[in-house]
């Protein structure tokens, strides 16, 4: 990467903007044949069915309600709320699928007997789980959003952990005895040694987690009966879909904005602490 | 090489041994850990104890008009006057009420009658203590165009309606009319999602709407040839609850656990959240705008217009109460078992599934307070569609 000069950064803009307009031209494209052509397949399209762009980014300065603030307002409260919900289970998930990790690394037996289940545990589809997490901590008289948390953390945990244990085992089997042979302990060969090691395998999971953990809050707002979220808002739009196409458009890209956000912060995390990881890093 | 690999391997064996212990302990810390973490969080969450009791209503879906009368007590007061701190939780499309009164997780619940029956059948006890809602606000749409101006003419057409349980009412007009809602060759029935699309997009024929929100939806709605709002002139409206079709079943009824009710200070405590929850029912009948911005308040993301037609729309399913608010007419609680025995909702008329004995003690103390419990005098207001439902 070359970045300082001008015309570098200017490239790096455009080839940002690529797929956006990319996908803008792609839609009205679409909507622009099936709509002369009358082609109904596989639906028949429209501006309720398809909303033109230029429709869903004036949704966001309209209010609501007669009176009401802009959706925009509206939306950026509920991403806030599901934002928080999310990084409470991206934190919960990323430190529960660190110490698995590290568990499964040191014992061989528990690798070989729990790896299964934990593979097996993300293959649930977390539609179904939803409900049950929600109401079985419910009964313990655990709030809405801390179930909604713990669904996220459902959703983080697994790439954390998978990725880890791959990280901690990494290093060149070489550099282990030598530590070894200082009569280093386990506990500072994974200091030392292992974790440094995992740092881009951890990063990688927690990229990959971010926005997982985001999908997990909106999901887990709606059996949780918070409707203050960006997952009450999509439940709100599409009841009202005929009427507002538009809104729920709208609160859709908020939700990918909020993804994008999410998995940026990570990135710059990385750059922080990768940078600054010791040499042995390998 | 070969001797160091050798040596190497003695090594690892004895080391490994001793190893294997220390990443048992350590295995078990960890566990032992992560046990805590999460008695920690649950434990932090226990409730406190307060001089009110604390209650939960479960409602049937989001905020909307349809549950004013509710949040009206919540926030004129009502609940707390009586002794009550009642939580509202908001339904949704993976919500069933009965299951979450059932499970605990809420006091009191609402939903339509019929599906209380069924859930009591299938071995849930739950009982229905009051029936707000005295008539039935579902309608079946056609459009004026299709020329289908009766439920006969549904015959050989796609019909929407929507699926687990509200169904019957529809199914039971087709039948009373001839037509097997389970014979393709009779009607195809279509599972309708909850927007008015499907109809919208003239995908289907007919579709089902409640007076108080889909039919709105619909009348809300820019045509697109005219580039005005659908009125009524475009649509056939089929009214369950009307003389015409004949087959209208209770809706909305506040329900709690059998077990629960047998509990002397429950049953104190529903009398309670009933008289409270009537008073707010009542001030929506007179203060329908004020009662409107209650309901915006509460679900930040609402029309106004969209709520303004559903609170009159809804008051006139309550009102007027012939019998008193919560107490239904009793030949409109047998049509409604007859109906959903007839459709295999239930398989027997179920007993004991209602008990409006804390329902009457409450009109009785609203009576006695001098309450209009009966609202002869109130008329349905004549409330102008909004584009949008802003």
């Amino acid at each position: 990467m070359q970045g300082g000069n001008g015309s570098g950064t200017l490239r790096k803009l455009a080839t940002l903007l690529v797929v956006p307009v990319a996908l803008i031209v792609l839609w009205e494209g679409y909507k622009w044949l099936w709509q002369t052509t009358g082609w109904g397949w596989p639906f028949v399209v429209n501006d309720t069915t398809m909303p033109h762009v230029y429709s869903i980014l004036q949704a966001f300065s309209q209010p609501t309600t007669t009176g009401g603030p802009p959706l925009i307002q509206s939306l950026l409260h509920a991403a806030w709320f599901t934002m928080k919900e999310a990084i409470a289970g991206f934190l919960l998930g990323g430190v529960i699928g660190f110490g698995l990790a590290v568990l499964l690394a040191h014992v061989r037996l528990l690798e070989r007997g729990l790896l299964p289940f934990v593979v097996g545990s993300q293959t649930v589809p977390i539609l179904a789980i939803a409900p049950m997490v929600v109401i079985g901590l419910g009964s313990k008289g655990v709030q809405g959003w801390k179930s909604v948390a713990i669904l996220a953390a459902w959703l983080t945990f697994f790439p954390v952990a998978i990725n880890t244990l791959r990280g901690l085992k990494s290093p060149d089997r070489r550099a282990v005895e030598l530590m070894q042979s200082y009569a280093a302990s386990q506990w500072s060969i994974l200091w030392r040694l292992r974790v440094p090691a995992s740092l881009p395998y951890i990063f990688t999971a927690l990229k990959i987690s971010a926005t997982a953990s985001v999908i997990g809050a909106i999901i887990g707002e709606t059996p949780a009966s918070i409707q203050d979220g960006l997952g009450g808002a999509i439940v709100n739009f599409n009841q009202y879909y005929s009427l507002q196409p538009t809104f729920l458009w709208a609160t859709n890209i908020i939700c990918a904005a909020m993804g994008l956000v999410f998995f940026g912060l990570v990135v710059i995390a990385e750059h922080l602490v990768v940078r600054r990881a010791p040499e042995n890093v390998v | 090489m070969a001797s160091d690999a050798a040596s190497s391997v003695v090594r690892k064996t004895e080391r490994g041994m001793r190893m294997r212990m220390k990443h048992w302990a350590a295995a078990a810390l960890a566990v032992a850990c992560s046990g805590l973490a999460v008695w920690a969080a649950v434990a932090s969450a226990a409730p406190k104890q307060q001089a009110l009791t604390k209650v939960t209503l479960q409602l049937k879906w989001v905020t909307q008009a349809q549950f004013a009368g509710y949040y009206a007590a919540l926030t004129k007061g009502y609940y707390k006057q009586a002794g009550l701190d009642v939580k509202i939780k908001v339904g949704g499309p993976s919500i069933t009420p009965e299951t979450v009164v059932a499970g605990k997780q809420a006091d009191f619940g609402l939903d339509w009658l019929p599906n209380l029956f069924a859930t009591r059948e299938k071995g849930s006890n739950l009982v229905s203590i009051a029936q707000v809602f005295a008539r039935s606000g579902m309608t079946e749409l056609t459009w004026k165009s299709s020329g289908i101006d009766s439920i006969a003419k549904m015959r050989g057409k796609k019909v929407g309606v929507w699926c687990c349980g509200n169904q019957p009412e529809l199914f039971a007009a087709l039948q009373k009319n001839g037509i097997d809602p389970n014979k393709t060759s009779d009607v195809t029935i279509v599972n309708q999602p909850f927007s008015m699309d499907l109809f919208l997009q003239h995908q289907v024929d007919a579709a089902a709407a409640m007076t108080y929100n889909e039919l709105a939806q619909v009348l809300e709605t820019k045509n697109p040839n005219t580039g005005k709002l659908y009125t009524l002139k475009d649509l056939n409206v089929f009214k369950m609850a009307s003389p015409a079709v004949g087959t209208g079943m209770l809706e909305d009824n506040v329900f709690v656990r059998g077990d629960w009710i047998k509990d002397k200070a429950n049953q104190a405590t529903a009398v309670k959240f009933l008289k409270a929850s009537f008073q707010g029912w009542i001030y929506c009948r007179d203060h329908q705008a004020a009662c409107v911005s209650i309901v915006l308040k509460n679900g930040s993301l609402l029309g106004r217009g969209h709520q303004t037609w559903q609170m009159n729309e809804i008051n006139a399913l309550t009102w007027p109460s012939p019998k008193g608010i919560g107490l239904p007419p009793a030949s409109a609680v047998v049509q409604t078992a007859t109906i959903a025995k007839k459709y295999g909702v239930i398989n027997n008329v179920p007993s004991g599934a209602t008990n409006y004995t804390y329902a009457a003690k409450a009109l009785a103390q609203l009576k006695a307070a001098g309450a209009d419990v009966y609202g002869k005098k109130w008329k349905k207001a004549n409330v102008k569609v909004t584009p949008g439902g802003k």
